[in-house]
C-alpha cells in the first residue's frame, strides 16, 4: 500500500499543475477564516457574520465542513487529470508493462484520493478548532465535541466525490470531457428531481433522488444557513416553518459508501476489460 | 535449456478481424529472437498480450516456469512498445526513478543505465525536450533498469534517422553480446538479420515459421555464374544432379542447389567440361528473399 501511494505521489509531486491546484485548494480553505470579517448593511441593520454564531461550537463543525466541501472542485480537477494524463501520455500502458497490475494501478489512485480526503479533513479539523476557540461563545469540552460527525460526513463526501471523478476519468479518458460529463450529470440529477416533483410530490422526489450519487453526497452535509440566528429569527417572525433535518444519518453514509464501491470497482472493471 | 516465455494457441480477435490466430512458440534463454511480419501482422498485439496490456481472446501464455503472476513476472522483464511513453513533465532521471519504484528495484542503477544509452549528460532535462531518438534510448535505459531476463523491443528504430537507427542497433548488439535474451519485433528484415539468431515469422496473425535463422530455408544456397559460353553453361547446369533450377538474368546465370556443393567442386567440374568462368559467387538467400518466398507461398 505504501509503495502504491509513493508511486502516485511521485507522479503528482513533479507535476506543476497538480501542485499548484492542490496548494491553491488548501490556501483557499484557510480563507474560510476571513468570513469572520464579512459585514452586511441591510438598511438600518448591520449584520456582522461573526456575530451570528457561525463560529460557535458545535455549529461551526457543520458550517466549516459545508463551506470546505464546496471547494472540492479544485481537487476534482487534479484527480480527473491524474487519470486522463495517464491515458494521453500512454504511461498507463508503460506502467502495466513495467509490472504494475491493473488492480494496483487503480488502488494507487484510490489510496491517493483517500489520502487527499484525509488530509483535507485533518486540515478542516485543525482550522475549526482554531477558529472555534477564537470566536465561539462556548468552549466547554462537551460542547466542542458535539456534532463532530460532520467531519466523518465531510470525509465520506470527499471520497465519494473524488471516486466519481476517478470513475469518469477512466470512462472518458479526457479531463475536460470528464469534468463536462460531471456537470451534465449534475444537471441530469436536478432535472430528474424537477420532473419527479412536478409529476409526483416533493416526498417521492426526495425519496428517489437521495440515491443518486451527487444528491447523496449533498445530503451528507445539508445547507447550514437556515440554522443561523438571524434567519431563524426572521423565519419565526414570518411564522415560516423551516424544520430541516441537518443531522448526518447512517443511511446517508451507507448510500455514499455503496457509490464509492461502485465507482472504484466500475473503474477497475473498465480498465480490466479494455485493451490499451 | 531454460524457457523464458511460452505461448499456447494465443488468439486475439478484434470483432471480425483475427489479429493473432492460434500462435504458439517458446523463447529460450540466451537467444536473440526476431518477430518478423509485415505491418499489421499481429506482432504488437502478440507482445501486448504477453505484456498484460491486451486481453487475449483465447489461448494462454506463461512467463518463466509459470509459477508467478504475469505482473510479478513482468518485473523481471524489460520492454518497450511502439513508442516511448514517459511523463513529459519529469526529467529523465525522475522518470527512471519512478520505474524503479514500480519494478521494486534499487534506483542506484539509473546513472549506469543512462550511460549505456549515452544520455547521462541529459539526465536532468525534461522528457518533453528530448528528440525521438533520445526518447527511444531513454526507453531502452528504462527497460534495462532491472537487469531483465529478457528485453522486448517493439520496432525500436521506427521513425528514427539513420544515425539514430545505427545508435540503437549498436546498443542492442552490445546488450545481446552480454548474454541478455532479446525479443525484437520488426518489419525491417535487415535489422533482424543483423542481430537475431532465431526468428518467428507471422503473417495475418498466423505463424509461418519459428526457429533458427539458418534453418529458415532448407536450401543450400545458389551460385551466380558468368562465362563466355552462356548457353552451354546453362545446359550443363541443367544436366547436373545437384541443381534444381537454373535461370538467366542480366547476363548472370543463377543456379539453385538442392544438395550441398562447394564452389571448388563446381569450378573443377565446369573447367573439366571446358567452361571457364569469369564470375562466380556462392550465396545464401538473404532473410529478405527467404521471407518474401515464405510469405509468397501463401498467396
Amino acid at each position: 500500500m505504501l509503495r502504491l501511494l509513493t508511486i502516485e505521489f511521485y507522479k503528482l509531486k513533479h507535476s506543476r499543475s497538480s501542485k499548484v491546484l492542490s496548494i491553491a485548494y488548501f490556501v483557499i480553505l484557510s480563507f474560510i477564516a476571513l468570513i469572520a470579517s464579512i459585514e452586511f448593511n441591510l438598511g438600518d441593520f448591520q449584520i456582522r457574520i461573526a456575530d451570528q454564531g457561525i463560529f460557535n461550537f458545535p455549529f461551526i463543525w457543520h458550517f466549516n465542513t459545508w463551506v470546505a466541501a464546496t471547494l472540492k472542485f479544485f481537487l476534482a480537477i487534479v484527480i480527473v487529470s491524474m487519470i486522463s494524463n495517464e491515458y494521453s501520455n500512454r504511461t498507463l500502458k508503460q506502467n502495466l508493462i513495467d509490472g504494475l497490475s491493473k488492480k494496483e494501478f487503480m488502488l494507487s489512485k484510490f489510496y491517493t484520493v483517500v489520502a487527499f480526503a484525509l488530509l483535507s479533513t485533518l486540515f478542516i479539523f485543525i482550522m475549526t478548532l482554531i477558529l472555534g476557540y477564537s470566536f465561539s461563545d462556548y468552549t466547554e469540552f462537551s460542547i466542542v465535541t458535539r456534532e463532530m460527525e460532520f467531519l466523518l460526513a465531510y470525509f465520506f463526501k470527499l471520497v465519494g466525490f473524488f471516486s466519481f471523478c476517478l470513475f469518469l476519468g477512466v470512462l472518458v479518458k479526457r479531463s475536460a470531457f470528464a469534468l463536462g460529463f460531471l456537470f451534465v450529470w449534475w444537471i441530469f440529477e436536478n432535472i430528474t428531481y424537477g420532473i419527479l416533483r412536478w409529476k409526483g410530490s416533493a416526498e417521492t422526489a426526495d425519496a428517489i433522488v437521495q440515491f443518486f450519487p451527487l444528491e447523496a453526497m449533498k445530503n451528507l452535509i445539508n445547507l447550514p444557513f437556515q440554522r443561523l440566528n438571524f434567519i431563524e429569527t426572521a423565519a419565526n417572525q414570518l411564522q415560516a416553518d423551516i424544520a430541516i433535518d441537518y443531522a448526518v444519518h447512517w443511511y446517508e453514509v451507507a448510500i455514499v459508501s455503496v457509490w464509492i464501491f461502485l465507482f472504484i470497482y466500475g473503474a477497475y472493471a473498465l480498465l480490466k476489460k479494455r485493451d490499451l | 535449456m531454460e524457457t523464458i516465455l511460452t505461448l499456447n494457441n494465443l488468439t486475439k480477435h478484434y470483432g471480425k478481424v483475427k489479429a493473432v490466430n492460434d500462435l504458439s512458440f517458446t523463447i529460450e534463454k540466451g537467444n536473440v529472437y526476431g518477430i518478423l511480419g509485415p505491418n499489421g501482422s499481429g506482432k504488437s498485439t502478440t507482445l501486448g498480450m504477453v505484456l498484460n496490456v491486451v486481453n487475449a481472446t483465447s489461448g494462454n501464455f506463461k512467463w518463466f516456469d509459470g509459477s508467478d503472476t504475469t505482473h510479478h513476472a513482468l518485473k523481471k522483464v524489460g520492454a518497450i512498445i511502439e513508442r516511448p511513453n514517459f511523463y513529459p513533465y519529469m526529467t529523465a532521471a525522475q522518470n527512471l526513478e519512478l520505474v524503479c519504484t514500480i519494478k521494486d528495484v534499487d534506483p542506484g542503477k539509473i546513472e549506469e543505465k543512462l550511460e549505456v544509452v549515452h544520455l547521462l549528460d541529459r539526465k536532468d532535462s525534461k522528457f518533453s525536450t528530448f528528440s525521438l531518438g533520445m526518447k527511444q534510448r531513454l526507453a531502452i535505459a528504462s527497460a534495462l533498469l532491472n537487469d531483465p531476463e529478457i528485453l522486448i523491443l517493439d520496432e525500436p528504430t521506427n521513425g528514427l534517422d539513420p544515425q539514430g537507427i545505427h545508435q540503437i542497433r549498436e546498443i542492442i548488439k552490445n546488450i545481446a553480446s552480454g548474454g541478455t535474451t532479446i525479443l525484437l519485433a520488426s518489419h525491417l528484415l535487415d535489422e533482424v538479420e543483423k542481430v537475431c539468431s532465431h526468428v518467428v515469422i507471422i503473417r495475418k496473425g498466423i505463424k509461418l515459421y519459428a526457429g533458427p535463422v539458418e534453418e529458415l530455408n532448407a536450401s543450400h544456397g545458389f551460385f551466380e555464374l558468368r562465362c563466355e559460353k552462356q548457353q552451354e553453361l546453362i545446359t550443363v547446369l541443367e544436366g547436373h544432379p545437384d541443381f534444381t533450377s537454373v535461370k538467366e538474368e542480366n547476363g548472370l546465370v543463377t543456379g539453385f542447389l538442392k544438395n550441398p556443393l562447394s564452389a571448388e567442386e563446381l569450378n573443377t567440374f565446369l573447367f573439366n567440361q571446358g567452361l571457364v568462368l569469369s564470375h562466380m559467387v556462392k550465396r545464401k538467400e538473404s532473410l529478405e528473399e527467404q521471407f518474401l518466398q515464405l510469405t509468397a507461398n501463401l498467396n
